[in-house]
């Protein structure tokens, strides 16, 4: 399983002005990993995040998505990536069916794929009964698991998910994950961010990144065993805490994998 | 100076937003609203802040009417909606100084009652509230709707969105603002934020589930909840929902929570399943009933009843 | 009145942090009064004529020659026939031509007469129309030379004059104009925007479950943008008088009042605008084309209301800013009193008062 490199990063900056969001980070995925990508608000995550699915330009360092450099093709890390965001997930004022047939075209299907993933998706999903309902009508939860589907309509390698099951029901969040879970298990490479803690236990490994730079990245278990906690939200806890204080320490020791 | 609310009802054109919603806080209090996005609880708070009128029902705060007597409730709350609605192109400080003028109080009044807040904020009092990270926002908003020193304060989500170092100094915030004899209303989608109010109520859909103490709730839910663990969790879930007899599979972080339809149920037998299906690392044994267990299983059982 | 100074203050700060409505404000009020001055005008200068003489004698020579002095024309080519003329049209560069007929002075002398034609190029009606009065004006100015030396009979002499606005300046037609368009850009809908901002945030929210009451807050909201209109108007009258040469012929005092009075009337129109949108797109919206649109067709600033279908004379007749161009041209350009200018003030009252009672009455104290 752990052969293919779908993401790599090598010291990966990027500088607002004076002020440096991230800090020089390296990583890897692999492909089919779920792999997710944690961090206090404010610690850079969001930023490294743009710069993977190539809609910001590094300051300095180097970072590869399916293959492509993320400097210098983005074009093509956009075209290879599927990605989902909490904020913005569908369009209210379409049906179901126009929405999945919008992003079919925008991802470059023809009418015949575009027709097949519309009934796949209906199918396992099953919204055969609302399919020609308006987006804007649906639970939150709904609309987060079809956005999800919608992200995939490409066949992508890797899907980027920006905090995607926020505020949504318990129930619904487990189905959402269950998605997740059958979607890696085809091949498919998950980075996902979010701030459930006991979402963060269903990822293959964690990366936290505190203040710009990545202070831990390992499964779920070895980093509780790392920081003698039981649960990821401990994990956190000990980690993150640090910059939320105003004056940050100068040699904190730096715990957890970098590369 | 405790809030009542008495069959609420309200719609937004078909859909009903609020479904005869009756509870009571008590003064004092500190009481979860908790449930997930379109749960109905943003409405909730907007006809006990008198923003909207309910389509039936009674509510009042502090023994004030929510339509009759809006008015004096709007001088004596403390409000902080939803996204902590902020001015974001000005500073901490003027933002602080712009509620406390409209509330007809300054900052220095009141200052020991937001002292512990604000000092987490102090250094950036210069800085555009834009600018602020989401834990920040979170603490300037909350010393805003502090400002004047209300004796009812309600929080619409306060957390949501925040990471989770933050949404825990906020519940301490709260606790030592319950102390000082405030009653609280928080909305949360957090389950595990529940465990921190001192009674709850459950809603989803616009209906309300169940209301008690955490305690309580966790006490009396009648099922046993076991937590079966293996390495390949996703395997793990599709068998579980094979198992016949099976009530509810719920990846619960590394464990998942499994729920029997029937009262008698061995483990024995479903670990010998599971082995057979080639599962390593298997683990079985009972688990903690949290909130979140309960609210799922009141959820559920909710729909099918609906259906 | 300590909240109500808080909520100007914090108005203050967020007009001059946004870049935007900084420009608006400031940028847009220059950038039309110069673009009005200087690249629209009316006026016609340097126009390329054409001279058609059949007679080449002593007198259309003089006629020539104070044609080509003059700053308006320009004498770009010589007509040899008739046939020539659409030819020189077609080219493009000549607007018109000057036809002298043959014996021109003789005629003069003899007959009293001399006949000029004035040929032009009407595919842009205006100008033709323009060119053919200037050509007039010297024509008779030399004809009134002439006169005075010869000792001819009574002429019935045609004199014109163009009171106010002797040099027919457009810049008087476009200040009055620019500064009412201007004014009621900043008071209606900037105002209208910065309300609905308020909703869009959930500010308006906290606002409503407070103490301060919602005439309150309007006030507050509204206050800035009074100050900031009338350091516009002022701006533009005075950039009108220095640079354009505008005159204020009429009383200072009234035109503040006058100003004054229709910043409120733009006022109440903006906040009735907040009342019916959501967000400050709409606001926006409803503001340029509800507003702006009919202020800059139909009140009388560029194009003439009485040449305009009666429907929409009509029409006109329900925007402030028609009543409130024609009071500053009375005041500005004819120096006029209140004597004269009761009826529009008045007038400008009653929809005040009518947008003022509208406005309160649908603004909403809950979110619904």
């Amino acid at each position: 399983m752990r052969s293919e490199k779908v993401i790599e990063v090598g010291n990966l900056t990027k500088k607002f002005g004076d002020f440096t969001a991230v800090k020089g980070i390296s990583f890897e995925v692999f492909k089919g990993e779920i792999f997710g990508f944690l961090g206090a608000n404010g610690a850079g995550k969001t930023t490294a995040m743009k710069m993977l699915i190539g809609i910001s330009k590094p300051t300095s360092g180097e970072a590869t998505v399916a293959g492509f450099d993320v400097k210098s093709n983005s074009e093509m890390v956009k075209k290879s990536i599927g990605y989902m965001s909490q904020r913005f997930s569908m369009y209210d004022d379409l049906t179901i069916k126009e929405n999945i047939t919008f992003f079919g075209g925008i991802y470059g299907l023809n009418r015949k794929q575009i027709r097949q993933k519309t009934e796949s998706v209906i199918e396992e999903l099953q919204l055969q009964d609302v399919a020609d309902k308006l987006v804007g009508s649906l639970p939150l939860g709904w609309k987060q698991k079809l956005a999800f589907s919608v992200s995939l309509l490409h066949e992508p390698k890797i899907v980027f998910l920006d905090e995607p099951t926020g505020g949504v029901d318990p129930i619904t969040r487990r189905q959402f994950w269950e998605l997740i879970y059958a979607e890696a298990h085809k091949g498919t490479t998950i980075f996902v961010t979010t701030h459930y803690m006991d979402e963060a236990e269903y990822c293959d490994r964690v990366s936290i990144m505190v203040d710009g730079v990545i202070e831990a990245l390992d499964t779920p278990k070895k980093l509780k065993e790392q920081f003698k906690t039981d649960s990821m939200e401990g994990v956190f806890l000990k980690l993150a805490r640090g910059p939320l204080t105003p004056a940050l320490p100068a040699g904190r020791p730096k715990g957890g994998i970098k590369d | 100076m405790g809030i009542t609310l008495q069959h609420i009802s309200k719609s937004y054109k078909k859909v009903k937003a609020l479904d005869d919603v009756s509870f009571d806080v008590k003064p004092g209090e500190l009481f979860g609203l908790i449930g997930p996005d379109g749960a109905g609880k943003t409405t909730l708070f907007r006809i006990l802040t008198t923003l909207l009128i309910p389509d039936e029902g009674i509510a009042g705060v502090a023994g004030l009417d929510v339509i009759n007597d809006y008015k004096t409730i709007r001088k004596s709350v403390g409000y902080m909606p939803g996204r902590f609605s902020l001015y974001q192109d000005l500073t901490v400080e003027e933002n602080l100084n712009f509620f406390a003028t409209v509330f007809g109080t300054s900052i220095e009044e009141n200052y020991d009652l937001i002292k512990d807040i604000y000092v987490q904020i102090e250094p950036f009092k210069d800085r555009r509230a834009g600018k602020l990270s989401g834990g920040m926002k979170q603490k300037l908003a909350l010393s805003c709707a502090l400002i004047h020193k209300p004796k009812v304060l309600f929080l619409d989500e306060p957390t949501t969105g925040v990471d989770p170092v933050s949404r825990k100094e906020f519940w301490e915030m709260l606790k030592r603002l319950k102390e000082k004899g405030i009653t609280i209303l928080v909305s949360t989608p957090y389950m595990d934020e529940a465990a921190l109010c001192d009674r709850i109520a459950l809603i989803q859909e616009g209906k309300i589930l169940e209301i008690d103490t955490p305690e309580n709730i966790v006490k009396n839910h009648p099922k046993t909840i076991y937590n079966v663990g293996a390495k390949n969790t996703y395997s793990l879930i599709q068998d579980l929902k094979e198992y016949p007899g099976n009530h509810s599979v719920f990846a619960f972080g590394e464990y998942v929570h499994y729920t029997h339809s029937k009262e008698k149920f061995n483990p024995e037998d479903l670990k010998n399943y599971l082995i057979r299906k080639d599962h390593q690392r298997l683990v079985i044994h009972p688990a903690k009933v949290t909130i979140e267990d309960v609210f799922m299983d009141l959820a559920s059982q909710h729909k099918t009843e609906g259906n | 009145m300590k909240r109500f100074i808080g909520f100007v203050k914090k108005e203050f700060y967020h007009i001059f942090r946004d870049k935007r409505s900084m420009f608006i404000l400031f940028g847009m009020p220059i950038a039309q009064i110069m673009l009005f001055g200087f690249a629209i005008t009316n006026e016609i200068n340097n126009v390329d004529l054409a001279i058609l003489d059949k007679s080449k004698d002593a007198e259309t020579e003089k006629i020539i020659n104070s044609i080509s002095a003059s700053k308006h024309f320009k004498i770009e080519a010589v007509v040899g026939n008739d046939d020539q003329i659409e030819d020189i049209f077609k080219k493009g560069n000549v607007k018109a031509v000057l036809v002298f007929e043959k014996d021109f002075a003789q005629n003069l002398q003899t007959h009293k007469k001399g006949k000029v034609q004035v040929v032009t190029d009407a595919t842009d009606p205006n100008t033709a129309n323009t060119i053919t009065n200037y050509i007039q004006s010297i024509l008779q100015h030399y004809q009134q030379e002439i006169n005075i030396s010869n000792v001819a009979p009574h002429q019935i002499q045609v004199k014109s004059r163009l009171y106010y606005n002797p040099e027919l300046k457009s810049v008087f037609t476009f200040v009055p104009g620019v500064m009412t368009v201007i004014l009621m850009l900043v008071s209606a809908m900037m105002t209208s925007i910065s309300i609905t901002r308020e909703k869009e945030l959930g500010t308006m929210e906290i606002l409503l479950v407070s103490p301060i009451k919602p005439f309150q807050v309007i006030t507050g909201k509204v206050f800035p943008y009074i100050f900031l209109s009338i350091i516009n108007a002022i701006m533009i009258l005075l950039l009108g008088y220095f640079v354009f040469e505008m005159p204020i012929e009429g009383s200072l005092i009234l035109l503040a009042l006058e100003t004054v009075l229709f910043i409120v009337t733009s006022l109440a129109l903006g906040i009735l605008i907040s009342t019916i949108s959501a967000t400050q797109q709409t606001a926006m919206m409803i503001s340029l084309m509800g507003l702006m649109l009919p202020v800059i067709l139909l009140s009388g600033f560029i194009f003439p209301i009485s040449s305009m279908p009666l429907a929409l004379q009509y029409i006109s007749n329900i925007i402030p800013a028609k009543w409130f161009i024609i009071i500053l041209k009375g005041i500005m350009l004819k120096g006029v009193g209140i004597s004269f200018l009761w009826k529009e003030t008045l007038i400008l009252i009653g929809m005040m008062v009518f947008f003022l009672a509208l406005s309160i009455k649908k603004y909403k104290i809950r979110l619904e």
